[in-house]
């Protein structure tokens, strides 16, 4: 139990500096950036406590805004996110995903991606939505989630693998 | 009593979701309406700290084009310098309005954004130097925003590119005004409106600040003009104006302390009083 919520301390903190060192200095075309931030709230144990993760993630969310000085986007995206992950999960594993413990960090299965893919387009649409707020860019919101969100997808699963935990 | 206690404990997680919820929204409209009341900026301890630190790393791979800038500003004072008719000469002091109108606090960029539609900079000078809200910030080719939140030791900056930012300008020929803002597109180009069909303007005429603005002095360099079109409802031209600056790579930038501004904003707030 404790060093879960030690992992989770360290990848919290751990993806929070990449973010904001590298991937935030990533703009390919000039408008798509990923976010694999996000990660922290999809690889959260999946019976972890809920509360904590919806704490977790609006802390995770409010210091990204406060680095790239965006208000609260990055915070309202993350918490709609870490609300909507058991509905995610149910979604993409079935109903009784509770009892049949989910490891997401391991062989990409469709389910899997399915989760993850779910995960970035809520988060990246809210997160692009409520960055422009107003319907002239509408185009431009669709577009920049698309792109960005195969992005992130990308940089997700490439971290994933590269950190696979419990290599037996 | 025993319900209602009840019904929180279950609906613990949606409780605590509205509520964060609550306050990560209104943390966004603030952020949207104009009005300088933003409680997260990365003008604080940790985030400038942290930038200043990347920063630090990051200014020696680009040593040398910094350098080569700096020696082509200097080239170009010290060619103003040598044409002056006497180079010896010191500026007497005006003995009516005393020292001169503005006051240069020299900065560096160390974070820049540019992808978003409402991007900031932030330098690393901050309330110690005198650095204040409101104050213009340029460098040696032209503007590159407006100074937004500051803390003791880090500001942040509106910069140009962004849908929020509205400065006055003119062309330089002609002294029509008009507003120039940013139509969130591309980082080369801002846009000049509410210029009148009066003025005559030709592709490739200068665009600097005007003076109707007590944040920038007269006549600094904004761009040129790339485009012209006219407005369907107004009647009035929007310009493409091209940017002299790149804005995705920015280093020492100016601080402009005019000296004048405390005045004029106590006689602006007095007239709005009365």
């Amino acid at each position: 139990m404790n060093s879960t919520l030690l992992v989770n301390i360290f990848r919290f903190v751990l993806l929070l500096a990449v973010q904001i060192i590298i991937f935030n200095n990533m703009n390919f075309l000039g408008y798509i950036s990923p976010f694999p931030y996000l990660l922290f709230i999809i690889l959260y144990p999946v019976n972890g406590n809920k509360s904590g993760l919806l704490i977790a993630s609006f802390l995770l969310g409010l210091i990204m805004d406060m680095f790239s000085n965006s208000g609260g986007i990055h915070t309202t995206a993350c918490l709609v996110l870490a609300y909507f992950r058991p509905f995610i999960f149910k979604f993409s594993f079935g109903l009784s995903y509770e009892y049949q413990t989910v490891k997401l960090n391991d062989v990409l299965t469709p389910e899997r991606f399915s989760f993850i893919l779910l995960s970035v387009v809520i988060h990246h649409f809210t997160l692009f939505i409520l960055e422009a707020f107003q319907f002239s860019f509408i185009l431009d919101i669709l577009l920049r989630t698309l792109l960005s969100t195969v992005f992130t997808l990308l940089i997700c699963i490439t971290i994933i693998y590269l950190i696979k935990p419990n290599k037996r | 009593m025993q319900q209602i206690f009840n019904f929180i404990f279950k609906n613990s997680n949606r409780i605590l979701f509205l509520l964060l919820l609550g306050i990560s929204l209104t943390l966004t409209i603030q952020s949207h309406s104009f009005h300088r009341s933003k409680i997260i900026s990365s003008a604080n301890f940790l985030s400038g700290g942290v930038y200043e630190k990347v920063n630090n790393i990051n200014e020696y791979l680009n040593l040398k084009t910094q350098n080569d800038a700096l020696a082509v500003e200097n080239a170009k004072l010290k060619s103003l310098l040598f044409n002056k008719k006497d180079t010896t000469a010191i500026k007497k002091l005006d003995s009516l309005k005393g020292v001169k109108p503005s006051d240069i606090v020299v900065s560096k960029v160390i974070h820049n954004s540019y992808n978003s539609h409402e991007n900031y900079l932030t330098l690393n000078s901050g309330e110690l130097e005198g650095v204040k809200p409101d104050m213009g910030v340029i460098n040696d080719l032209g503007i590159i925003g407006i100074v937004d939140n500051t803390s003791p030791r880090y500001s942040t900056v509106v910069s140009i590119l962004n849908i929020k930012s509205q400065i006055n300008a003119k062309i330089k020929k002609s002294n029509h005004f008009g507003s120039l803002i940013w139509d969130g597109k591309s980082t080369g180009f801002v846009q000049l409106i509410d210029v009148p069909r009066l003025a005559s303007i030709r592709k490739g005429d200068t665009i600097v600040t005007g003076g109707q603005s007590v944040i920038f002095p007269e006549n600094i360099g904004i761009g040129t003009i790339a485009n012209i079109y006219t407005d369907n409802k107004t009647h009035y031209y929007i310009i493409n104006v091209k940017l002299f600056n790149d804005m995705t790579n920015l280093g020492h930038v100016y601080i402009i302390k005019s000296k004048d501004r405390e005045e004029l904003i106590n006689l602006e707030k007095k007239e709005k009083n009365e």
